[in-house]
């Protein structure tokens, strides 16, 4: 029941993040490592930026409705 | 739960009881003849028509129209890379989905139809929504995810050839423009001589700017922190906004009148759009979009435990097209003034833009696209209900324009009372107190009638009478501060639209590394929306009389040209058997609009026609005479210029989707012609093994 409750507030935040255009880091963290061992992995710090930039800077997206 | 969906004869059973629920609750509202019903009537017809809607008929459109493939790869899962193409859980999607598509349309819309009664707004919503706007959104999204995520704008080229996806580019920015107009008109009708909103908003920028600075260099990208930080305060300044109301010293200071706004709104359309992202639009994205999901579920919770009966009649006298919010016949301006909440042709963008980009599973698409815009339907059903629990005299007097009132809550109340409805005017000067300001008269746009209805479902819940001031406060603040936000970033897209457009013409415009072009382009596009709102700010029957009949029409026929989209794809798949689908919708989207559009530039009432409204000014600039509100010459000739103005944008708009029309016959007719699908997209068979 513990369980259910902490993995319902993990996808609750999880949500309210991707609502303002941020992904799950752990995801990202997971896939940079699985696919591409190589390259550098972003900190969250970092990661954040990056996404701010690709939500709000521009480029003609419609990022919302009236 | 188990034994429901394994045992099919307790599942039919079930099934029959929604249906009987739904149709028990239509009966009670339909056969309610003059006495009050109760909301919560409403409320149930409504989820009862969304279940059945979903799980037959979007079950019907995913098995059978569209054939969703769960083994299919998606553009998540083809390019995934962790941030813009990222396998993501259904009901994460789902939110952020809603999240996007919900803004102030199914807000304000359902208030403005409300003058015709809750009855025809209600089942249009319904019947619009399970029949278009949940089928628009589904079906954007699957074309969009079989062909990696790509944009609207794209999939028109893609599909229907290069030159429908020029004009629709084209026409796509003149809507924004529309929509950023009449969104900032309803902010400016909302503070206008409203020290307390004024304050309350003027506010969340300082706020804004120490949120960014937070995320940036205090605590990096903490956004739940910064977010709970930022909420704190937005309450204390809605308090503090209270006491600036009744001081003395102080109120004056936040004393605007609407034009007095409207310049300071395009000097913040502005700077704020040229500002980095950091410091005040992300911020202020993340107070708004909490906010807004905030006070939706309080909004859901609170008709439910309140129950409140609804004043407003079914249907009212101005049924007949006299109605003084906005002038025209229920055919066709009553499917054109609710947009978002029954079929919005914005969700387009939406379900062709990041949504397909994260979808896991194509099978979800049905979900995610027709679920959500259910949701978002069911929102616009709420705010009705909210305009129509106030007393039917007061929601007139809030949404009628001044010209009609009079300058007094006793000349409104006169008024009001001729129409049949009982107002007195200290009804109106009560409810303004009530609410902590000095008048509730002509505040058409939907945010202060909205407000009303909330303050008075909340108050019981929380605070009583008292909070009554806070409540309605706290309504427009959120209103105010999501419309601010689709402000910035309308204004920055809009400006990367213009530039990608003008930078064909002339390439240095293109680079937007540039200060000057940037500035030139930022510029083009506040003084395009601008010109709109100050339009709207002077306009003698309140603005939203001429602007938001354009953005309905401007948003339906962006529908149509989502929903013909459909169509060719359906043809090119060697699915036109289903083609109805999206042909219904399409038909009835393309006689509403084209018959408003006529009616909006050739109609003789001046009312409702621009060009008769033209010719009535013209002739009395002609003889020499002045119109009110004009009160020189000049202003007359430039309310002849506006009238030919918004008829030429009317026009405009109908050329756009005659065209993309055109071309999409073709297209259909040329798919018909061959024998196999013609249909080119991305991601076969992959999970095979």
């Amino acid at each position: 029941m513990l369980k259910e409750i902490a993995s319902l507030g993990q996808y609750l935040g999880q949500t309210a993040r991707l609502m303002v255009g941020v992904p799950n880091y752990g995801t990202y963290v997971a896939h940079q490592r699985r696919e591409h061992p190589d390259q550098p992995v972003m900190s969250y710090e970092a990661f954040f930026r990056e996404r701010q930039e690709a939500r709000y800077g521009g480029k003609g997206r419609v990022g919302r409705c009236c | 739960m188990d034994i429901l969906t394994k045992n099919p004869l307790a599942r039919t059973a079930s099934w029959a009881l929604i249906a009987l629920g739904g149709s028990g609750a239509l009966a009670t509202i339909a056969l309610h003849r003059g006495e009050t019903v109760n909301a919560l009537w409403v409320v149930v017809a409504a989820l009862a028509v969304y279940l059945i809607a979903y799980r037959f008929y979007s079950q019907f459109i995913a098995k059978h129209v569209l054939s969703l493939d769960a083994k299919r790869a998606t553009p998540a899962m083809r390019h995934n890379d962790g941030l813009d193409y990222v396998p993501t859980n259904k009901f994460v999607l789902f939110g952020h989905h809603f999240a996007a598509i919900a803004g102030a349309g199914p807000l304000v819309g359902p208030v403005l139809a409300a003058q015709m009664g809750y009855l025809p707004g209600m089942l249009w919503i319904l019947a619009g929504v399970v029949f278009a706007g949940a089928v628009q959104d589904f079906i954007v999204l699957f074309i969009s995810t079989r062909r990696d995520g790509r944009s609207l704008g794209d999939l028109i080229k893609s599909e229907l050839g290069p030159i429908p996806g020029v004009i629709a580019l084209f026409g796509t920015f003149m809507i924004m423009v529309i929509i950023l107009a009449v969104l900032a008109l309803i902010v400016v009708k909302a503070l206008a001589d409203s020290p307390w909103g004024t304050f309350t908003v003027a506010a969340t920028i300082p706020l804004a700017l120490f949120m960014g600075v937070y995320t940036r260099y205090i605590r990096p990208g903490r956004i739940g922190e910064v977010s709970v930080i930022g909420v704190v305060f937005l309450i204390l300044s809605i308090v503090m906004g209270g006491q600036v109301a009744q001081s003395a010293e102080w109120a004056p200071l936040f004393t605007f009148d609407g034009k007095q706004l409207t310049w300071m709104l395009i000097g913040y359309g502005f700077i704020a759009s040229v500002l980095p992202v950091w410091l005040l639009l992300a911020p202020r994205d993340y107070l708004s979009t909490f906010l807004k999901i905030g006070a939706i579920v309080a909004l859901a919770i609170g008709i439910v435990l309140v129950a409140p009966d609804l004043k407003m009649p079914s249907t009212t006298r101005f049924i007949d097209g006299s109605g003084p919010v906005w002038a025209g016949g229920l055919f066709p301006f009553l499917f054109i003034t609710i947009a978002c909440g029954a079929v919005s042709g914005f969700h387009a963008l939406i379900s062709s833009g990041t949504t397909p980009k994260l979808i896991e599973n194509e099978s979800h698409a049905r979900f995610i696209g027709y679920g959500a815009m259910l949701m978002e339907s069911f929102v616009a059903i709420m705010a009705l209900v909210a305009a129509s629990i106030i007393e039917p005299g007061v929601y007139f007097a809030m949404n009628s324009p001044l010209a009609v009132l009079g300058p007094t809550a006793e000349s409104a109340a006169q008024v009001i009372s001729q129409w049949g409805f009982v107002v007195t005017p200290d009804m109106l000067l009560r409810t303004a107190k009530d609410v902590g300001e000095h008048t509730i008269i002509a505040r058409a746009g939907g945010a202060p009638t909205l407000a009303v209805g909330m303050a008075q479902i909340f108050s019981p819940m929380l605070g009583g009478k008292a909070m009554m001031g806070f409540w309605y406060h706290f309504a427009i603040l959120f209103e105010a501060l999501f419309i601010l936000t689709a402000v910035d970033a309308g204004t920055r897209a809009g400006r990367f639209m213009l530039q990608d457009l003008l930078g064909t013409f002339v390439p240095a415009l293109k680079r937007t590394d540039s200060w000057i072009s940037n500035g030139l382009a930022t510029g083009l596009c506040v003084a395009a929306w601008g010109y709109f709102l100050y339009q709207g700010v002077v306009d003698p029957l309140g603005g939203i009389n001429t602007l938001w009949p354009l953005f309905g029409i401007s948003n339906q026929m962006l529908a149509s040209v989502a929903l013909i989209l459909g169509t060719v794809v359906l043809f090119k798949m060697k699915r036109e058997r289903f083609a109805w689908v999206t042909l219904l919708p399409t038909a009835w989207l393309l006689a509403c609009t084209m018959t408003a559009g006529w009616q909006k530039v050739f109609h003789e009432n001046p009312k409702i026609g621009f060009l008769a409204h033209a010719h009535k000014y013209q002739a009395a600039l002609d003889k020499g005479e002045l119109l009110a509100p004009a009160k020189a010459l000049g202003q007359m000739q430039r309310i002849v210029f506006n009238d030919y103005l918004d008829a030429g944008l009317c026009v405009f708009f109908m050329f756009v989707v005659l065209s993309v029309l055109v071309f999409g016959i073709r297209a259909c007719l040329v798919a018909r012609r061959s024998h196999k699908p013609t249909v080119q997209e991305a991601g076969g068979p992959l999970l095979t093994a």
